[in-house]
């Protein structure tokens, strides 16, 4: 048998050999056989010495070509080997997708922050400030600069926890309108603020009364600001918070300390201004009160009333909140039950 | 106040439903609080004939009676009524009708007889008690002899009417009556407004010389009396009694009724003297004096203040002015002679005395608003007009009057370029001037300039301002175009405070805890718990209830009470925390500062049990995690220290750590003594507040760029036995200080002080971290190092390497 049929003869077992291996140890056993120090190539090989030294390159040649057919097989079933293995691995390690992740602890923001930025955030983006005044305030800028002298009727709209006869816990977020007016410096530009913040009333806690609730006041003057201002910016608020669907329409109302004063009303969540008990019927829910500054609070505040002027509006996101989510029960917003801070998670 | 729409149309010609008139005026004057129709919901009722009547056999108070309804034959209908009779007209509810409260009436049978329907008293049928008749309160409504058996009873009654309530704001007081709505309602629908006049019939003699009153007019602008003589005592006619119980009022005797109805009609409150009951011919409109007493119509004794104003006559108090009148000069039967009062009292005291003696009646709500100033005469005349008409008096010659101080109009100045400008609108003189004319206002127009002369009744417009909401409102609010400010730019942007009150809440809430907004005001022994430093008290001066009558100086005692609602509730994980201000207050002071806190408080477990693992209790190091984490996120400048503090009453003396940035403290945190978790009746809490306001004043570290080392890190662990008492930070301090130039960090990784160190001793192992940011470190260098570092601790702290 001439060394080359040897050669093609031990391909062909060689490969037969390498498909029978069945795992990697297999493998590497007949690497050893086929191309180790002693095995049949280097012996083939080690015949090349009797060879003629014209055929001496061509047998060498064959049989590296040969030795390379080998190695190539071997490798490509190594690595068969090695995914087969790796697969049994991944398929032992398969997990139930539907089981729950693990828990992380993460806390939500009250629902009432939660309105307070929105609030805060669109007017932010329209160029208002945003400022906070004393819980404990004095009567003076609680009542009397907001055009509420004492004995005023309308203190008895908004009964009121005193400390003393001139200290007390605010009714109001207004009073930051009389504070701010007093310092803001009309040649640097108009003032525009919102003021969010708790309010205190007199009133006994039940489903629809707290003693403590919040308020986000704002206030707009300079020179050429109109009641037209004001309706557009309430419009805007009202998209904001609960969609554009929902139309505004103002009301004549009353507060000493704007002049025209207005309530806003906007279409009713519960049957979209058909009427019904939500809304008694009106179609209409009462979001919040406004007005133009009346010239008295301006005067009060040193601000020229036949120079400047402007509106001011009080929302209350605890009423926002309870209209928004239907919350039937205001006490829910400072009692804290865990099961009803974690309901409102939608963020943005 | 409730306004009747049939007794609106008697008046202005309006061709719209009283559902849509309500709408209109609530988008252009007052506030509608319903729209409702006595009828609505009730179904057959109809007036029955009592034809005869016998006692029920087997009961000592029912009546079975034979009714006329209209149809062929009587129906015979069992009535316990003690009033009922026969020969009356009653309200029967036939069988298959609805009554009040959607109550269906079917035949029946009473103790054994058959009752067809129900003979009704008018609460039955739907009536407040507080309107009905008195003499018919406690039994059936017995109807005028002329209603017809068979019809509905509706209109007999007035049900058929729409009433539309009213919610008067304090400045419309001019809302309170017929008349001044009728002009509100001229002006919306633009429609010519015709209002009757009345005319007296004057007899009998000069009232001058029968009556004389003496008023100090700082407390009565406008006091005037007619006299009425020979009246006769009688119920009202069926539609005048109807106007006062639509209007809420229950109709009493003609007298009374027609001092009602005219005020129901012009707004001006009336009281109706019996003339003969005064002592002498003299009244006084005064202050009450020290001690004295008025016993007024509802029978109930007061105590007169001295700035109470009253009636009287030569002896006593005889009527608290504008509020009511007193029981012993009141309009009883036998009264003939009654003396009519139509006066302005000052609205201060008339509001201050309906609040001292809790007596919020219908004539000091308007005194308290302002009644028309100009139209005292007319009120008074009306009455006196009725009273002849509807009671036979004789109105005697002239009207006594003690002040007669009629204000001015006013007259106010506005340009239409202000009407515009602060409007919005670009209105013409003509719809301005029309507007303002509509209302009732006399209007001069000079150039741009409108000089407008206002109405007395609307005493509630004195400035431009005024105008202008006049102007909208009957304009439209609807018409307003909706627009934005424009004008120089402003910055919206929120202060570095405000900013870091934000990321608080945000890092805290990524920490775990839920915000919670408790109650500030709270009892005085939880304000003054967990006091970060001396402060006194703030009380309410007239607290609701003692639970909120305190302002907090702490803001963990409400996320305890929190807790305790939760806990209460079975919810046994709660993390809270609350950002909100604490009241401090020097002595001597009245007004608290406030100063911004943050506070947590966790119960339970943060991490509940889920099925791969174990539920984690909350402990110290778990809050002190939080807190740490939360002062990183703040970036404060300067070393973070904890130093147990044993002192503070409300907290675990072993487990409880003041927070220190920099030496400073800023706050702490720790258990809640288990007697405190006892008396909230709440489990194991750890808490932790921080004065915020510190945080925000502190300097904070900017973000910069260290380069990360290429060079590799090597590290070294170390445990050592030391004695209980040496801390970790005494630990971690030393090796920092000793570590050498190339020591990175220092990891605790274990603490043991189990059964296999000896007693007093406990484990400490650590991880040090070697790097040189320049080039590789040799190993020779970082053992040097280490060896350093040990034999330090064992010399300084006494430790034994392991």
């Amino acid at each position: 048998m001439s060394l080359k049929d040897k050669l093609s003869e031990l391909r062909q077992r060689g490969l037969a050999d390498i498909k029978q291996s069945s795992d990697l140890k297999d493998v590497n056993q007949v690497r050893v056989q086929l191309l180790g120090k002693k095995g049949p190539i280097t012996e083939v090989l080690r015949g090349m010495r009797d060879l003629d030294a014209e055929e001496r390159p061509k047998v060498g040649a064959f049989a590296n070509e040969i030795r390379d057919d080998l190695t190539n097989a071997l490798t490509q079933r190594k690595e068969e080997l090695e995914r087969a293995v790796l697969n049994a691995q991944l398929a032992k390690e398969t997990v139930d997708v539907t089981l729950p992740g693990t828990p992380v602890a993460k806390g939500e923001p009250h629902v009432i922050q939660q309105i307070v930025d929105q609030i805060e955030d669109l007017f932010l983006g329209m160029g208002y400030q945003v400022l906070s005044g004393p819980e404990v305030e004095e009567d003076k800028y609680n009542f009397e600069m907001m055009n509420l002298p004492k004995n005023h009727p309308a203190r008895d709209m908004q009964d009121t926890f005193y400390i003393t006869k001139e200290i007390l816990m605010r009714t109001q977020t207004s009073p930051m309108q009389a504070r701010t007016l007093e310092k803001h410096d009309f040649s640097q530009g108009p003032l525009k603020m919102i003021s969010p913040g708790v309010v205190y009333r007199r009133d006994t806690d039940d489903p629809t009364h707290s003693h403590q609730f919040h308020q986000v006041e704002g206030l707009v003057i300079d020179k050429h600001i109109t009641m037209a201002d004001l309706k557009g910016t309430l419009q805007v608020l009202a998209h904001e918070l609960f969609g554009d669907k929902f139309d505004v329409r103002l009301r004549p109302s009353y507060f000493p300390f704007t002049e025209p004063s207005v309530e806003a009303d906007i279409t009713c969540f519960n049957c979209g201004g058909k009427g019904c008990k939500v809304c008694k019927n009106t179609g209409w829910i009462e979001v919040l009160g406004a007005g133009m500054v009346h010239p008295n609070v301006l005067k009060m505040a040193g601000v020229d009333p036949d120079v400047y002027g402007g509106f001011a509006f009080g929302v209350g996101p605890d009423r926002f909140a309870m209209l928004k989510y239907g919350v039937d029960d205001i006490r829910n917003f400072y009692l804290n039950d865990v099961r009803f801070l974690t309901q409102f998670t939608k963020k943005g | 106040m409730k306004i009747s729409y049939n007794w609106i149309k008697e008046y202005l010609d309006l061709n719209v439903k009283p559902a849509d008139l309500a709408e209109k005026i609530e988008r252009t004057s007052v506030e509608v609080d319903s729209v409702t129709t006595p009828s609505d919901g009730l179904k057959k009722i109809v007036v029955g004939h009592v034809l005869s009547m016998v006692a029920h056999p087997d009961s000592d108070h029912l009546h079975i009676c034979q009714v006329d309804v209209g149809e062929d034959d009587p129906l015979q209908i069992v009535c316990g009524a003690p009033n009922v009779a026969a020969g009356q007209n009653v309200i029967v509810a036939l069988p298959g009708s609805r009554i009040a409260d959607n109550v269906k009436i079917k035949k029946s049978k009473m103790r054994g007889v058959p009752s067809a329907g129900m003979i009704c008293a008018l609460q039955e049928i739907g009536f407040s008690e507080d309107v009905v008749p008195k003499k018919y309160v406690d039994g059936i409504y017995v109807l005028p002899a002329d209603a017809k058996p068979g019809d509905a009873v509706y209109d007999y009654l007035g049900m058929n009417d729409s009433l539309i309530d009213l919610d008067v704001t304090p400045n419309r007081g001019d809302m309170l009556s017929l008349y001044g709505t009728l002009h509100d309602l001229a002006a919306i629908y633009d429609k010519p407004l015709k209002l009757d006049r009345p005319d007296v019939k004057e007899t009998g003699t000069d009232i001058q010389d029968q009556l004389t009153v003496h008023v100090d007019d700082q407390l009565s602008s406008q006091y005037r009396m007619r006299l009425v003589k020979n009246v006769k005592l009688a119920p009202s006619p069926m539609w005048l009694q109807i106007r006062l119980w639509n209007a809420g009022l229950r109709p009493i005797n003609n007298v009374v009724d027609i001092t009602n109805y005219i005020m129901l009609k012009y707004g001006q409150p009336l009281h109706a003297f019996d003339y003969d009951k005064f002592a002498g011919e003299d009244v006084y409109v005064r202050t009450a004096k020290a001690g004295e007493k008025l016993t007024t119509l509802d029978e109930n004794d007061h105590d007169l203040d001295e700035t109470d104003i009253v009636i009287a006559d030569e002896k006593a108090p005889i009527a608290l002015a504008g509020v009511m009148g007193g029981l012993s000069t009141s309009i009883q039967d036998g009264t003939t002679t009654v003396a009519i009062e139509s006066a302005v009292f000052e609205h201060d005291h008339i509001r201050k005395a309906a609040q001292r003696h809790n007596l919020h009646t219908d004539a000091s709500q308007r005194f308290e608003r302002g009644v028309n100033q100009a139209g005292v005469q007319e009120a008074l005349d009306a009455a006196a007009q009725m009273m002849t008409e509807l009671a036979d008096g004789e109105v005697q010659v002239g009207t006594v009057v003690g002040s007669d101080n009629v204000p001015d109009p006013a007259v106010i100045d506005i340009t239409l370029t202000h009407v515009n400008a602060i409007l919005g609108t670009a209105l013409t003189m003509d719809q301005v001037t029309h507007i303002l004319e509509s209302l009732g206002f006399t209007v001069a127009v000079s150039g741009d300039k409108l000089t407008v002369t206002v109405a007395v009744r609307r005493n509630d417009i004195h400035i431009p301002a005024d105008l202008l909401e006049e102007i909208a409102r009957i304009y439209g609010y609807d018409q307003l175009p909706a627009t934005l400010p424009t004008g120089r730019m402003t910055m919206g942007t929120l202060t570095s405070k405000q900013r870091l009150m934000r990321a608080t809440r945000h890092s805290l809430e990524g920490l775990g805890l839920n915000q919670a907004i408790s109650y500030a005001l709270t009892t005085e022994a939880k304000a003054q718990m967990f006091m970060m430093k001396a402060s006194e008290p703030t009380h309410l001066a007239w607290p609701m209830t003692v639970d909120h009558a305190v302002l907090r100086m702490n803001v963990i005692s409400g996320l305890l009470d929190d807790i305790a609602y939760n806990s209460a509730r079975k919810v046994k994980d709660v993390a809270l925390y609350e950002q909100g201000r604490v009241f401090y207050r020097e002595d001597g002071n009245d007004r608290p500062s406030e100063e911004e806190h943050i506070a947590g408080a966790i119960t339970g477990t943060l991490m509940p049990e889920s099925w791969n693992q174990p539920a984690k209790a909350v402990d110290f190091y778990q809050m002190k995690g939080i807190v740490a984490a939360y002062l990183k996120d703040m970036a404060v400048n300067g070393d973070v220290t904890y130093v147990p503090n044993a002192d503070m009453p409300e907290m675990h003396p072993g487990r409880t750590a003041d927070i220190l940035v920099h030496g400073h403290r800023i706050g702490f945190l720790g258990q809640i003594h288990p007697l405190v978790a006892k008396q909230f009746k709440i489990a194991a809490t750890y808490v932790f507040e921080l004065n915020l306001q510190a945080i925000i004043d502190m300097p904070k570290q900017e973000n910069q760029y260290d380069v990360i080392s290429r060079y590799p890190a090597i590290t070294r662990d170390i445990a050592m036995l030391v004695d209980d008492d040496i801390t970790n930070d005494q630990v971690v301090a030393l090796i920092e200080r000793r570590g050498g130039a190339f020591l990175q960090s220092v990891k605790l990784f274990d603490v043991y002080d189990g059964v296999k160190v000896p007693k007093g001793k406990k484990s400490l192992a650590y991880t040090l971290t070697y790097q040189d940011k320049h080039e590789t470190l040799v190993d020779d260098a970082v053992t040097q190092a280490f060896d350093k570092v040990s034999k330090r601790l064992e010399d300084d702290l006494g430790a034994q390497i392991r």
